[in-house]
């Protein structure tokens, strides 16, 4: 069998012995309970402290178990809890944009439609919810990507659906820290020729991103003659996915 | 859902069973803002369920500031205010101290069945029936305010003594929004006076006869408005708006669907469901259990009326599961807990919790689930409590189709549980029809908002907001026929149950 990893091991019976005080417990305590050196001990603590598990109550030098803990095992939203937090602000986004509206959150392969909102001119449309859509050719997959790194799981297929499609691991980073800086992510006929998709992200407690929200309409509708997206437009998306945001935090 | 910079806004209070909001509509019918919080629900013994009329007037008072600031409105932007509240809930109110003096008995409450039987066994069911188009039940109003003389200690001296007064919702938030104990005004509206069994359908003011009947006094009453007049002007907490609105919320769902058309319909999934089909200036009756009832009246204009399939436990069957079951955190985790298992494993629930409704009207059929194996998982119970739903509509659009001849053209839906999109794709399965959903889902706050605006001139006619509904979803069938046969076997053998097993 492969050796356990040591600090994790003892990382785990620090909260142990926090959790089992049933009060904040001090530096020393801690140390002589676990019989390990005050300078180990220390660093353990320290680590805890910094992602959360443990804090400092009220500025004491006691350490009590983090409030972080207690919302592990919840820390995945669920996408109907989601969609029921965030449907009025969609159907706004969706008439003052007058385009399609979606939200999505992370999937193995790409970005889960979790809603949709249709175009609101009566037109037929065909509601995609359930359909997941790829991370680099899509706004709605970038934004996502771009403020929950980890979402992309191991590895990105860098699919070419248009001529217009980034298909660079670079390209792809260097437009990600774009949408970081804009905080909205652009794709002008990177997944389907006609289309372009504008989409910002939606964020809980930390700044951790849960997904995105989008609408999606034809580049002519959807970009300027100067190929910028319609300021208008990016307007709408942002401030929507503000209050979607919010909702989610509210919410919880 | 962003600020404006002091366009006029129209106002919308939505009193519902669950919670109280307030939305902020522009000329278009978008949302400006929305601010909602819930009260509490209050079974305090089988078959009750009560409100705390107090708390509701709390939550107005928080939910209308919060409305204007998440809109960056002011007060002086509004131009006026339209009111929609849960039907049938009966509040009675102390008018010098303003103090409320007894909880407020909700629809769902059944405790007047024996008001109700002895009202039946008497005789009068007909002429009940003949002067206010319903047939007598625990579901009406006017015998819970029978209830509460009755029973609560003081209150028929109070009435004699012109202390008491009674309200739907409504009249209670107009009463305290006008000045309450200094001037506030005491009005209900004719959709909400049609609920309470109390009302002549067709003078449309309260029934000597009625009141005869049912033993209260007259003095307790407000008086029947239309629903689009100006009833009186907020003195606190939108001081200087007219009140411009009332309507009971089925009514104003209707109206917030633009169903102005003889034979359009919408039905709502709150904690009941509701499938209201507009019949114009005439009244049909129904031999198939609809309820007769006023939709809606614009001043001094003729009325229009509405058949109504009312289901009693909808979306309340998904708060059982949820705060008496704990099965789930949140009502639209339902959705998440059905969508482990691909379909009910023969497990069917018929949520009678108040009786069953339309079309069966049976005060004493109760709850029942069967098909519990050990197969069974909560999975299966949490697509059986959603398909309850789907297939009670089934029942009051089959009854609509016997009543009025003609098939729905379109079936068009809101509320609450519309977000749930594996519901609404099994209601479409099962009627067979395809489902749409409106662009703005809080369709009764729209709806009163609509009468309210229209009534100060914001908008010009029924005609210029119709322009506003679109279409932001819709579910197609896709349920073999072979399988809604089956399903629906089921489903009628669990009703059987659940009606053979009462005495
Ligand atoms: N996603 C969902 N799935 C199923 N039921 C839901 C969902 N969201 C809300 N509900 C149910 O809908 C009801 C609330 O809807 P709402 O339209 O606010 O009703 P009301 O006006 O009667 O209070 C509650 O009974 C709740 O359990």
């Amino acid at each position: 069998m492969a050796k356990n990893i040591q600090s994790v091991e003892r990382a785990a019976a620090v909260l142990r012995v926090v959790g089992a005080a049933g009060r904040p417990v001090e530096l020393a305590e801690i140390a002589q309970a676990l019989d390990l050196p005050r300078t180990t001990t220390h660093g353990i603590v320290r680590t805890l402290r910094e992602v959360g598990l443990l804090t400092q109550p009220n500025h004491s030098t006691a350490y009590a178990l983090g409030r972080r803990l207690a919302t592990l095992g919840r820390a995945r939203l669920d996408p109907n809890d989601i969609r029921s937090l965030t449907t009025n602000y969609a159907d706004a986004l969706a008439s003052h944009s007058r385009q399609a509206v979606f939200i999505g959150v992370p999937h193995v392969r790409g970005v889960a439609i979790i809603h949709h909102v249709f175009r609101p001119d009566d037109r037929e449309q065909t509601m995609v919810i359930g359909a997941v859509v790829p991370f680099h050719a899509t706004a709605l997959g970038k934004a996502t990507l771009a403020f929950a790194p980890s979402a992309a799981g191991g590895g990105l297929s860098l699919e070419r659906f248009t001529g217009r499609t980034v298909r660079t691991r670079g390209r792809l980073d260097v437009e990600l820290s774009r949408v970081r800086a804009q905080g909205f992510a652009l794709d002008v006929g990177e997944h389907d020729p006609d289309l372009a998709g504008i989409a910002a992200p939606l964020r809980t407690v930390g700044g951790l991103g849960v997904g995105a929200v989008g609408i999606v309409g034809t580049v002519g509708t959807m970009v300027g003659t100067d190929s910028q997206p319609r300021p208008d437009l990016v307007g709408h998306v942002r401030d929507a996915a503000t209050a979607m945001s919010r909702a989610i935090v509210a919410g919880r | 859902m962003r600020p404006l910079s002091h366009e006029p806004v129209v106002a919308a209070i939505d009193q519902g069973t669950t919670s109280t909001r307030c939305m902020l509509f522009d000329p278009q019918g978008q949302t400006v803002a929305l601010a909602q919080v819930e009260h509490r629900q209050i079974h305090p013994a089988p078959g009750w369920v009560e409100h705390d009329a107090a708390e509701v007037w709390r939550n107005v008072t928080l939910v209308v500031p919060m409305a204007l600031r998440q809109g960056g409105v002011e007060v002086g932007d509004i131009v006026a205010l339209g009111i929609a509240n849960q039907r049938e809930t009966s509040v009675v109110w102390d008018p010098v101290s303003g103090k409320v003096l007894a909880p407020a008995i909700t629809w769902q409450d059944t405790r007047t069945a024996d008001i109700v039987t002895t009202l039946v066994q008497a005789g009068h069911d007909e002429q009940i029936e003949a002067i206010s188009g319903l047939v007598p039940r625990t579901y009406f109003a006017g015998p819970r305010l029978r209830w509460q003389l009755d029973h609560v200690t003081g209150l028929r001296d109070r009435a004699q003594a012109g202390e008491l007064l009674f309200g739907t919702m409504e009249s209670w938030l107009i009463w305290n929004l006008t000045g309450g104990p200094d001037g506030g005004v005491h009005v209900t509206d004719v959709t909400n006076a049609s609920r309470t069994m109390l009302m002549d359908i067709e003078t449309r003011q309260w029934s000597p006869r009625l009141l005869e009947l049912l033993d209260v006094p007259a003095s307790v009453l407000p008086r029947i408005a239309s629903n689009a007049e100006r009833y009186g002007t907020c003195t606190t907490l939108l001081p200087g708006v007219p009140v411009t609105a009332a309507i009971g919320d089925q009514q104003a769902a209707l109206v917030g669907q633009t169903c102005f058309e003889v034979g359009q319909a919408k039905c709502t999934y709150g904690s009941g469901a509701f499938l209201l089909s507009n019949t114009g200036p005439t009244r049909i009756v129904s031999s198939r259990g609809l309820i007769s009832t006023v939709a809606y009246q614009l001043g001094d204009d003729a009325p229009s009326y509405a058949l109504e399939g009312s289901i009693a436990v909808a979306g309340s069957l998904v708060q059982w599961l949820r705060d008496s079951l704990g099965l789930i955190d949140t009502a639209p985790q339902i959705e998440t807990l059905a969508a482990t298992v691909p379909e009910n494993g023969g497990c069917y629930i018929v949520p009678a919790f108040s009786g069953l409704y339309a079309p069966h009207w049976r005060d004493d059929a109760r709850g029942i689930i069967v098909g519990l194996t050990s197969y069974i998982t909560k999975g299966h119970l949490a697509r059986a409590v959603l398909e309850a739903t789907a297939w009670q509509t089934v029942e009051v659009v089959e009854a609509l189709r016997g009543d009025t001849g003609m098939d729905l053209d379109r079936f068009v839906v809101d509320g609450g549980m519309t977000s749930n999109q594996l519901l609404m794709q099994y209601i479409a399965d099962v009627l067979d029809q395809r489902v749409e959903r409106p662009l703005v889902s809080e369709s009764v706050c729209l709806g009163a908002a609509y009468l309210a605006g229209l009534t100060v001139g914001y908008w010009d006619s029924l005609a210029a907001v119709r322009d506003n509904w679109h279409r932001a979803g819709s579910w197609r069938p896709r349920m073999d026929p072979a399988r809604r046969a089956i399903e629906r076997a089921g489903w009628e053998e669990a009703v059987r149950r659940a009606l053979a097993d009462c005495s």
